[in-house]
């Protein structure tokens, strides 16, 4: 089972409780299955959107993106830089 | 490489010895400066947080991308992380050019998209001690003490 490590920020972080956790997903696995993944794992992690923005391994990605072991999986909350 | 954000006040001079040549003749610099105005309710700073390593490798796409749309262009960008007192820059981009068209133009691609683009997020501090969450559209999403 590949293993990712998910990273929560900003609000999400508040939401989740934490900045990072350490998930198992099923293989193959997508974005999505990391997003539902947490959404059971972390109790927190129930008040993030279905649809977050995500990126793997610093490069912003659709839901659909397949995650491997030991990727970097981030839920980003609507970008506000400037 | 040395990172595009910085937790002191931006250094512009800094930045204007990274991108000037005697090749460009024309120079554009943005500030964004964090604002306490009729749209805002007693703001007294901004907490800005990032992706840092994804923001800083988003920057760098954005800048490559600009260099390879307007030749003989260069640019550098800094962005503030921690809190930023209202009146302080939060960014600064200067873009240099041969000519002032490519300067402004491309300064003016590299602000809209760090605003569509970078992994960063701000809380605004109000004078009433309430904190909150600022979305892209500029409202305030969630309110804590």
């Amino acid at each position: 089972m590949p293993n990712v490590t998910v990273l929560f920020f900003a609000r999400y972080a508040e939401l989740a409780g934490c900045e990072s956790a350490a998930v198992a997903v099923p293989s193959p696995a997508t974005v999505e299955d990391v997003v539902r993944r947490v959404r059971e794992t972390v109790p927190g992690a129930r008040a993030l959107p279905d649809r977050p923005l995500a990126a793997i391994n610093l490069r912003q990605v659709k839901l659909s993106a397949p995650v491997r072991d030991g990727d970097e999986v981030a839920f980003l909350p609507p970008v506000a830089g400037g | 490489m040395t990172s595009h954000l910085t937790r002191s006040p931006i250094a512009l001079e800094s930045l204007l010895t990274e991108v000037q040549g005697p090749g460009r003749g024309g120079t554009c610099v943005f500030l964004g400066t964090v604002r306490n105005g009729p749209e805002e309710s007693g703001v007294t700073e901004i907490e800005y947080s990032a992706y840092d390593a994804m923001a800083d490798a988003e920057i760098e796409r954005i800048l490559t991308e600009a260099a390879q749309q307007w030749h003989g262009v260069r640019v550098a960008l800094r962005h503030r992380v921690g809190r930023v007192p209202v009146g302080e820059a939060s960014i600064a981009i200067v873009a240099a050019a041969p000519h002032r068209a490519e300067a402004f133009a491309a300064c003016r691609h590299v602000i809209e998209a760090v605003k569509r683009r970078l992994p960063i997020w701000k809380k605004e501090y109000r004078v009433d001690g309430t904190t909150a969450w600022v979305d892209p559209s500029g409202r305030p999403v969630a309110h804590g003490p």
